[in-house]
Parts: structure tokens; sequence; C-alpha cells
């Protein structure tokens, strides 16, 4: 299935802004985020589509995933 | 005297007289300082029903007891009085050293009075205090008059001045310091230009004292370790500042553009935190003590100036639909040029797009500058027309509200108590509604910035959507944020602490004994003041409310899609919680209990 991956902030370096690839069917967050090497804990807000996520909750087709570490302040 | 200076510098502009006044340690015990203590003295001497810009009006700027001490952020001011843009109490908040300086200069307080009949400036020096002619310096932007007052009265000196648009009663201006630092919002900039008042400068060579240095020393480091560790204020706050937020919030699609209109911006890329890091920032700045750092300097072509924040960013780019940063950059120095507050002219500006967009204002009204969505060079000239008040510039100083009201269109005005509204569009964010709906100075985020829950998830996260509980956490929130204001601290240490920690802080400079639930009590009596302050200002319940778009049109697409503001679902547990009546007036008994 085709997926894509939004990286933000210091989750940039090195991996790129975005991503859009091809993808297992049932591959969840968890998987993504081990496949760019990036650790949950450094993760503060995972979004499907616009809403807050669930790691290990299968994504769908066409789905896009954001991922931001902690930052904040407005 | 430990923490505070206990004195109050009393300046009436009718006699020119100069006051030296002994702090109210009563008074100071009950509302701490800043924002709780200036409200009282604020309450307890002026009419609610006063005309914002008449004479009879006063100023207060205050600090708090940890303004100047070793405290993190310990550099923060705040500026009391009525409001011109919402006829509510006004308490604007600015960092910078300004606060800490005129701690060291030997006071907590500076109370304006009266009117001069020609411009004026407040020269300090520590007991030495002139009112001098302002002449000369009425009329120029807000660098040139901190440059010439520096060479006037010593390079130390720190400035506070209005520009232009506080001289021209722009109900949207701002009193600004230390150049591009700015105590922003609900036009208290044009209060003191209402009394003729340009500038204050200060020179303080004291610090003052400290009840347990020791005890002090310890908690300062725990509390600076606690805001390095937390990834908001150790890593994210000083690697993008405030900017970072544009894509997360444009992600949750609550990042209002078009004037509220949609809730996604596509080209947030282009304005986002990550590109301004990437293109125009030179480097990162802080506020007096502080270890977060969160302040940019940006360069554009040859212009390079302070900021612009996430607030602003979004002003002028999303919500004017306008992607060029550079040219947000611009117009964010030209607000601080004018001293003009940067939410309420973009938003204003966003304003007058819609009216535009509706046929409302026509094109010979725009100079050849058309008010168009996406327009990036008219967020620049209107920016500049609107603090000098030139052609439909006059009309745009009112601010949002009044400026639709002139067309028979309110409704395109953005805002609560005609204060216009920040970044964040609650039909996706359910507790910022409630929070902006009760704020006691109009819409405003950070009288409880209920965003670090539902968006950031601190302390925890709770969902965005949910009604459940958000009641109880804007008022905590509220409370909170009132003692942070009061005690002088800057509100983004609240990613890193919590209640008791502000107490654990407090005590040993003032030698009180102040618990978590204390500070929490002192904030809820705050808040109760002010209330009650505005409530005699004739405020009513039906004022708690959002803008109808908010509560009646949908987000049309993206992460919020199909939402709309539930705040009725929310506002009477609210009152409960607050213990006021179902009008929104606090009753009796809480009053007692609370001893206002
Ligand atoms: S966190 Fe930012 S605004 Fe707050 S005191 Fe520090 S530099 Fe100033």
């Amino acid at each position: 299935m085709k997926l894509t991956i939004k990286l933000f902030a210091t989750l940039r370096e090195g991996r790129g802004k975005i991503l859009e690839d091809e993808y297992p069917a049932d591959t969840t967050p968890k998987d993504i985020l081990a496949s760019l090497k990036i650790e949950e804990k450094d993760v503060a807000i995972l979004l499907v589509n616009g809403v807050d996520g669930e790691l290990d909750k299968p994504l769908n087709d066409g789905d896009t995933l954001s991922i931001f570490p902690p930052v904040g302040g407005g | 005297m430990y923490g505070y200076r206990g004195k109050i510098l009393r300046i009436n502009l009718d006699d020119k007289s100069i006051k030296k006044e002994d702090l109210n340690m009563e008074w100071a015990k009950a509302y701490l300082g800043g924002r709780g203590l200036a409200t009282k003295y604020f309450y307890e001497e002026v009419d609610p029903m006063v005309d914002a810009l008449s004479k009879e009006n006063k100023l207060i700027i205050a600090t708090g007891p940890l303004s100047g001490t070793p405290t993190p952020t310990g550099g923060r001011y705040m500026v009391i009085t009525k409001s011109p843009l919402t006829d509510t109490i006004a308490s604007s908040n600015s960092g910078g050293r300004w606060g800490a300086e005129l701690k060291f200069a030997g006071y907590d307080m500076i109370i304006l009075e009266g009117k001069s009949d020609t411009p004026v400036y407040i020269d300090i020096q520590d007991d030495q205090v002139e009112i001098k002619n302002a002449d000369h310096l009425w009329g120029q932007v807000v660098s040139k008059t901190t440059e010439l007052l520096n060479k006037e009265v010593g390079e130390k000196s720190k400035i506070l001045t209005i520009g232009p648009a506080g001289e021209k009663l722009s109900r949207i201006a701002s009193v600004m310091n230390d150049v591009d630092r700015a105590a922003g919002r609900s036009g208290v900039g044009a209060v003191m230009g209402s009394k003729n008042v340009k500038a204050i400068s200060v020179r303080g060579t004291t610090k003052p004292e400290v009840h347990d240095k020791e005890a002090l020393k310890e908690v300062v480091s725990t509390m600076n370790k606690q805001i390095k560790d937390n990834g908001v204020t150790g890593e994210g706050l000083p690697t993008y500042g405030t900017a970072v937020l544009v894509n997360i919030i444009n992600e949750l699609g609550a990042f209002p553009t078009n004037n509220f209109q949609t809730g996604v911006f596509d080209k947030a890329e282009e304005i986002s935190g990550e590109t301004l890091a990437e293109k125009y920032l030179v480097k990162r700045t802080g506020c007096y003590g502080c270890p977060i750092a969160c302040g940019r300097h940006c360069k554009v072509d040859d212009l390079e100036a302070g900021g612009p924040e996430y607030e602003t960013i979004w002003g002028f780019g999303a919500d004017c639909g306008v992607s060029d940063l550079g040219n947000i950059i611009k117009a964010n120095y030209w607000c601080n040029e004018m001293g003009l507050d940067t939410i309420s002219a973009s938003t204003t500006i966003a304003a007058g797009m819609e009216l535009y967009q509706r046929g409302l204002i026509k094109d010979d009204e725009l100079d050849g500058t058309p008010l168009e969505f996406g327009n990036s060079d008219a967020i620049i000239e209107w920016t500049k027309k609107m603090g000098l008040r030139e052609g439909l510039g006059d009309k745009l100083a009112e601010g949002s509200y009044r400026l639709g009201e002139s067309y028979g269109a309110a409704d395109v005005s953005m805002a609560v108590k005609k204060q216009e509204l920040p970044a964040y569009d609650p039909r996706g964010i359910q507790g910022q509604g409630l929070a902006y709906a009760t704020s006691n100075r109009g819409g405003c985020h950070v009288r409880a910035y209920l965003i670090s829950p539902e968006v950031l998830g601190l302390p925890e996260k709770l969902d965005r959507f949910e009604l459940d509980g958000k009641p109880q956490w804007v008022k905590t929130f509220q409370d909170l944020t009132a003692s942070i204001d009061s005690l002088g601290l800057c509100l983004f240490t609240s990613f890193a602490m919590g209640a008791g920690d502000y107490a654990a802080m407090y005590n040993p400079v003032a030698g009180t004994d102040h618990t978590a639930d204390s500070i929490l009590e002192t904030g809820d009596r705050i808040w109760n003041i002010e209330r009650l302050f505005n409530m005699k200002a004739g405020l009513k319940k039906e004022d708690d409310t959002l803008p109808k778009r908010l509560l009646k049109e949908a987000l049309p697409e993206g992460g919020s899609k199909d939402r709309l503001a539930l705040l009725d679902q929310m506002l009477p547990e609210y009152y409960q919680l607050r213990g006021w009546d179902e009008s929104g007036v606090p009753t009796e008994s809480k009053l007692k209990e609370l001893g206002v």
C-alpha cells in the first residue's frame, strides 16, 4: 500500500521531509519508526491523517503519517 | 524586604508630581505581585466604567517578586490598565531586560495617572526620577526612540516606549521595550499615548534582597535542570523558537487560514519554523535570566531584526493567505517599529481582506495596494499605514471589530470581546475554545494555553476533540497562569514546571510558605478580581462567546474537518467550577472564601 510519511523539525536530519513509498499491508506506525531509526521516546506527536494515531494500529492505503519530536510554545 | 523592593513610583502627569509610596504588603501577600497585585491596585483606584482613553484611566507597569532575582526567566513586567480595545481589564506581559532593570532601580511598580499637556518621557536612575520633554521623540519609531534616548540618558539605561501607533491612539498599539519585546495586547500602548507619555528609561544598580540565598541557589539549579531535561524547553524552543508550531497546527487542520475560512494552509511549509531556521535565522536570543532563549533574530535583504514569533508568522502568513516568509519578517519588523500588536494588526488586515473579498471595501479606498488574500505587499504597506493612520489605515488602527462594524459586517472580526484571536482554531481544539471565550482580556491564548495538553501532551495528553474534563483543565490553567504572571516569570517555564515548583522558588526568595495549592488558590483570587472588574465595566455572560463562524460553520477540510467549537456544552460546568452563578457572576460566598 502507498503511505506518505511527513517528518518535522529535528527528525528531518538525515531523513528528509516527505517520504512517499509502498509498504506491506498491515504496516503500523511502530514499523515505520523502526525503519526510519526513530526512537519512540523522541516522538512527541504522531498523527494519522491529522488526528492522533496509535503506534500499533495498522495503517491503511493512502494514509499520511506525521511525526514530530517534542517542540512547542506559542 | 525580600523579593520585593517595597516601593511604588506614583507619577501624576497633571501636576507632574512624583511620589514614592510603600508597597501594600497585605495586598502583596494575597495577590503576589505583577498582574495580580497591580490589578488589585487598579480595582481599588479606578472606576471600571472609566473611558479607557480618558485621563481618569491609569496605567500600571508592574514587576513580580521574582523579577530581577536569579530564578529562571525573571525579566518580565506587565502593563495593567483598562483596555481601549476590549473595555475589560488589560494585562499585557513582556520579557527582555526592562522589567528586571526597574527592580534594580528599587521599584516594584509604576502608576501613571492623569495626562500631560505636552509629550514627555520619564527617566529613572535609581532614586533619581525626572519627567522630561519628549517633543523631539514624538513621531519617532521604536528603534529610533530607543537610540536617541540611550544617547541622552546613557547607554546602560533600558528603554520602554510606544511607537507612532500608540501616539495616534490605535486601539491595538503595544508598549515596546528593549527595541523588539512587546507588551503587545489589548491596546495598552494607546493608553500610554493618551497620557502623552512617550517612553520610560530606567537604570538600576541594586538587586532585590533574597530571604534564603542557599535554599534559592539549590532550587534554581534544580529548576534549570528540569528546564534543560524537558523536550520542549530544553530542545524544541531553543532550536526552533515558537515558529515550529506552524507545521504541527497545520497538520491538525487547526491552522486558521484566510481569516478562519479554513484550517489548512497549503503553503504552510514555506512559512514554517523549519524554513525560518534554514533561510533567515541569524541567531537565538533570550530575555533576562532565561535558560530557554526562544527568541529569534532574522535577516532578510538588508533588514535584520528580532522575531518573528509563531503567532506573527501565522497572522501575516496563513491568516492573510501569504506564503512569502521574507515579507512576513518585514511586516513583523514594521509592527515593532510602529508599536502595533502583531496578532491584532495582522488579523485586522486579514479581516480587511475578507471585507474586500465580500466587495465591501472597494478599490478606490486602497491606494493601489489591494487587500487581497495572498498579497504579500499588502501586509507590509497596510501595517505601515495602520501605524500612521493613513488612508484606510485609520480604520484598521481601530482593530478588526470596529473595522468590520464600520462596513456593517462586524462578523468578519475573529475576536472575543473585540480582541483578535490567535493562531489556533478552536473548532479543532475544544478546550482552547473555552479558554478563549472565558479569557478576562478577550481573545488570547496565554490566559490558559490548552495547546499544551491538547496538542503537545504536556503535562499529559488530552484528546483535542473531547469535551469531558476540559472546564477543569481550563480553570486550573487559568489559575496557574495568573500566578506565574504575578510572580514575574515567563509562562514558557510551565512546560517544565508545576504549581509546586513555583511555590518552591517563591518561598526562599520572599520567606513565604506557599504550596502548590496556595499558588493555585492565589491564581483563583486573581482571576476573580479581574472578572469582578469586567462585570462592573459592563461585561455580561453573552460576552463569553466565540465568533459566530466558529460556532456555526464547520471546518471544510483537513484533520479537523466537519468540526465546530462546542462551547455551549462546556461553559455551564466552567461557571460551576468557578463558583459563579448561571450568569457567570462570582457568588458572594466564592468571593468571601477567596477574600476578594
Ligand atoms: S522562554 Fe522566550 S519569552 Fe520566555 S523568558 Fe525565555 S526567551 Fe523570553
